[in-house]
């Protein structure tokens, strides 16, 4: 009980950085979105890279966190940058291999369908690889997320702040209050973000299904 | 100093740190085989309890490891049993997982020819099932393994040991040399885990199901 009211106390410091923790979260993801949708939807065009890109990206996801922060931090320096690169390299791969995997599953009907009707290149990604591939997008956003509220705990180490500040500190002080007032909103922070992209999943799953099924039905009668 | 020379002069801390990087993952990876495996197994048998089981583990999955070792300091206190404990926690969804969909996607005509061959419940497990999964079962411990060896450099945060002990120093003393020479000593560890486990992936495919060679 005393540990609540203790972090009750530090109810101003643990609303601070777990804002701070969002930032770091949100940012590192965005630009991971806006590097790996592109990239992803580039390697289902060039499939020489594919292997390549993929395989790079999955090397990097094997690198230890604590190990990836620090080696930024000799050349980077010390501060929220340099936490958010390493965020955005690990935030990658899910981003990237979901795009890949969603777009390259799309049935090839559907594009001959679309290709049929005199759709552009551009008019087929957006108006129809795109949509189709939603879902699978967007769980792999939902596991960078997930990731990166998790890794952005570690940017305390090299002066990132978050949540992790608190933990950090409550380690070198061995004091329990300490940690879990880091520790319990990181927790709650990580399985809300998860539980909301997992409706988000849901809804758009629902949506599509109507999509494909109508399209099933069309199929059915033309043949 | 670069960080190759830290390790030249330190060869003895490098090991030993090394050592108990190897230990605290081993341990820890084999610890979850032994609870996820018989459990995957088991719920393939009760699929009933499956839904409750998986979004229990994914919960705790969720949490951040940081976050995980920070609740384990109450129950056990500084040292290797916490991030021995947290680690632990960590590896079993992957295993688990993999587990239960390997063992469940197993052809039900192998099943039926088994059964007509006269198996009993356990043959088939043993000779059938496991044989067949055992390459998605091996996947997960591949997926486990990697994502401990990177959760252990956070050990010496908790009092524990291993490559993070050099990393925790050399942050505190802004010495980077030797914080690269723990942080890249633990990204080979985790590169070359990979690799390995990948090789032993394909090599457990049964050899009637292996892609003939072209």
């Amino acid at each position: 009980m005393e540990i609540f009211v203790e972090m009750f106390n530090m109810k101003d410091l643990i609303i601070d950085q777990t804002i701070e923790h969002l930032y770091l979260t949100a940012v590192a993801v965005l630009i991971a979105a806006s590097l790996g949708i592109p990239g992803g939807i580039l390697i289902t065009r060039l499939p020489w890279l594919t292997g390549l890109t993929l395989g790079l990206a999955n090397i990097l996801q094997t690198v230890p966190s604590l190990a990836m922060f620090a080696f930024f931090m000799p050349v980077l320096g010390i501060g929220s940058d340099t936490a958010i690169t390493a965020l955005v390299l690990y935030a990658l791969l899910p981003i990237i291999k979901n795009t890949y995997s969603g777009i390259s599953g799309v049935s090839p009907a559907i594009r001959e369908a679309a290709k049929g009707m005199g759709m552009t290149g551009w008019q087929l990604l957006f108006m129809v690889e795109l949509p189709l591939s939603f879902p699978v997008l967007l769980a792999g956003l939902r596991t960078a997320l997930v990731m990166t509220v998790n890794l952005a705990t570690l940017s305390a180490l090299i002066g990132g702040g978050g949540l992790g500040r608190l933990i950090f500190l409550g380690l070198s002080r061995v004091d329990t209050a300490t940690i879990m007032a880091g520790a319990i909103p990181a927790a709650i922070l990580a399985i809300k973000i998860d539980y909301l992209m997992g409706t988000l999943e849901k809804l758009s799953v629902s949506r599509n299904k109507n999509i494909t099924f109508s399209f099933e039905a069309e199929r059915g009668i033309s043949a | 100093m670069t960080w190759w020379e830290f390790m030249v002069k330190n060869p003895d801390r490098i090991i030993t740190a090394l050592f108990e990087h190897l230990e605290l993952s081993l341990l820890a990876t084999l610890m979850g085989l032994m609870v996820a495996i018989p459990l995957g197994i088991y719920l393939t048998r009760n699929k009933k309890l499956a839904g409750p089981v998986f979004s229990v583990v994914n919960f705790l999955q969720t949490i951040p490891g940081l976050a995980l070792l920070g609740f384990m300091i109450p129950i056990f206190g500084l040292g290797n049993e916490t991030a021995l404990a947290a680690l632990f926690i960590y590896a079993i969804l992957p295993i688990l997982r993999n587990t239960y969909t390997g063992i469940d996607g197993v052809d039900p005509f192998l099943i039926e020819a088994g059964g007509g061959m006269g198996m009993t419940r356990r043959q088939l497990l043993f000779l059938v099932e496991i044989p067949n999964a055992l390459p998605v079962i091996m996947a997960g411990i591949r997926v486990s393994a990697v994502i401990i060896i990177g959760w252990a450099t956070l050990a010496a945060y908790v009092g524990g040991g291993g490559l993070g002990r050099l990393i925790m120093g050399g942050l505190a003393m802004s010495r980077p040399e030797m914080v690269l020479a723990g942080a890249i000593p633990a990204a080979i560890l985790a590169l070359l885990t990979d690799f390995c486990l990948g090789r032993l992936e394909m090599k457990l495919i049964p050899r009637g199901l292996r892609q003939p060679k072209q």
